[in-house]
């Protein structure tokens, strides 16, 4: 019963300027979002999860950069793209979120298993790397025990190799060369 | 005409039973297919996309450059291949700023980006390319299936970057290509849903992904299907091994086969279930070859 009730928006908290950034890195349309909740709707992931699409439309807008920057729920978003096709508005919601993503990437807010990933690129090329199984498998259908990719040409590796240190995208991840 | 096959990463190193029927079917069908050397990951476009868009951009470049100095149009079987170089090679056509920035770091290496090839799925291939018609004509054993098609999502979204698509709604050349190998796509609940996997969720939140998978599923069994028919690596292996994840997870067993489109092509094709890598799914698909009669 005393429970207090959830502050409102605090204006000291707006930030016109993140929202001047988030435009310029890719959300260009999110200003003539109206609110309707089309995306909300759409969203497979949000009927099961905490995503609001339509909040982190609305939060972009008022400029609330740290809960954007530091929100989880931007990372359960599956990039099925029924907001996108659906928004009354052309808001791109989707793009909307990934251009978010980024931003909280550059911030320094990568989830763990995504760093994974990232590695599994920069170390084999792939994000998802043979493994032992597949070998056999591949050899018994005479397919070659690895695939024509970077798992068979170790210089072709080394490109993708230098291309991400050149784009610094190693140290975006905190990738660890060992 | 000569296509030049993008395995990505999933098909060589999950499920070589797609590779391998690829290269059966072209056979069958007379089209050549040509491998690409060194290629990479996509890189794939839900997380990197997500990370960052230049390397996103400089990587994915890479592997059209690799396709150009063939001369031939990318073929992919994975929505996720297909929405990264199809939109990575439209981006790198149409703004010079970012070929030159790209060409930049690829300038080493001996490559450069020219803008010369198209990027394909190999249902467009089949579709637009070959055509139903003559499909049809091709097809040794029809098949007396009733399949729960899924399109999966990138194939046909964002369709402002998708020339061909004009609703993701109701898409139908998916169902076209399946009716015409004799087999019934039939009507299920939310069949144009993601199968969860996608934009780095089934990576942070295996959980919350084999949840939608569990509803898809459910869906699918629900109308009666015999089996799902994906065009999309990612799908198969969300939807085929998934289904071992929710059993371990929650008990329950869906027994639902998940077939690739390219599989399912070459049964009609009156190839053998060994020549596409059929019994190598987590789940069995002998109910849907004993349908079959195979």
């Amino acid at each position: 019963m005393n429970e207090k009730p959830k502050p409102p928006i605090q204006i000291d908290k707006m930030d016109k300027e993140f929202l001047d950034t988030i435009i310029k890195a890719g959300a260009e349309k999110i200003n003539v979002c109206i609110q309707c909740g089309t995306c909300t709707s759409s969203c497979p992931s949000g009927r099961r999860t905490a995503l609001k699409t339509r909040q982190l439309m609305r939060k972009g807008l008022l400029g609330l950069k740290d809960e954007i920057l530091n929100n989880k729920d931007l990372w359960l978003c599956t990039t099925c793209y029924t907001c996108l096709e659906r928004c009354p508005r052309g808001v791109d919601p989707t793009d909307v979120i990934l251009t978010m993503r980024r931003m909280a990437v550059q911030a320094g807010n990568m989830l763990d298993p995504h760093k994974r990933v990232a590695g599994l690129v920069i170390k084999f090329g792939h994000a998802v790397p043979i493994d032992e199984a597949t070998r056999k498998l591949r050899t018994t259908m005479n397919l070659g025990e690895n695939p024509p990719t970077v798992h068979a040409y170790p210089e072709a590796l080394k490109e993708v190799q230098e291309i991400i240190k050149k784009k610094g995208f190693d140290k975006l991840v905190c990738y660890e060369w060992k | 005409m000569d296509y030049a096959l993008f395995l990505g990463c999933i098909i060589p190193n999950r499920y070589p039973g797609i590779e391998l029927s690829i290269k059966k079917v072209a056979e069958n069908m007379g089209f050549g297919l040509k491998d690409l050397p060194g290629a990479s990951c996509c890189p794939a476009p839900g997380v990197f996309k997500s990370f960052d868009h230049a390397t996103w951009l400089a990587l994915a470049a890479r592997n059209l450059v690799i396709a150009e100095s063939l001369g031939a149009d990318v073929v992919t079987m994975c929505n996720g291949c297909y929405s990264t170089l199809k939109e990575t090679n439209k981006i790198l056509k149409n703004d010079f700023g970012k070929r030159n920035e790209v060409n930049e770091v690829l300038k080493p290496f001996n490559k450069e980006f020219k803008g010369t090839i198209n990027v394909k799925h190999l249902l467009e291939v089949l579709y637009n390319d070959i055509g139903l018609e003559k499909i049809k004509g091709m097809v040794k054993k029809p098949l007396n299936l009733k399949i729960a098609v899924h399109y999966g999502c990138h194939i046909v979204k964002p369709t402002k970057e998708r020339e061909n698509i004009k609703s993701a709604e109701r898409p139908k050349f998916f169902d076209e290509l399946v009716e015409v190998l004799g087999a019934k796509s039939i009507s299920y609940k939310d069949k144009m849903m993601c199968c969860g996997a996608g934009g780095g969720v089934r990576a942070a939140y295996l959980d919350t992904a084999l949840d939608m998978t569990r509803e898809k599923l459910e869906n699918a069994q629900e109308a009666g299907a015999d089996c799902i028919v994906t065009p999309c690596a990612f799908c198969h292996l969300q939807l085929d091994r998934g289904q071992i994840e929710i059993r371990d997870r929650t008990g329950t067993s869906f027994n639902m086969p998940i077939l690739h489109y390219v599989q399912l092509l070459g049964l009609a094709l009156g190839l053998k279930p060994e020549e596409l890598g059929l019994f190598n799914n987590a789940v069995p698909v002998d109910s849907v070859l004993k349908k079959i009669g195979t």
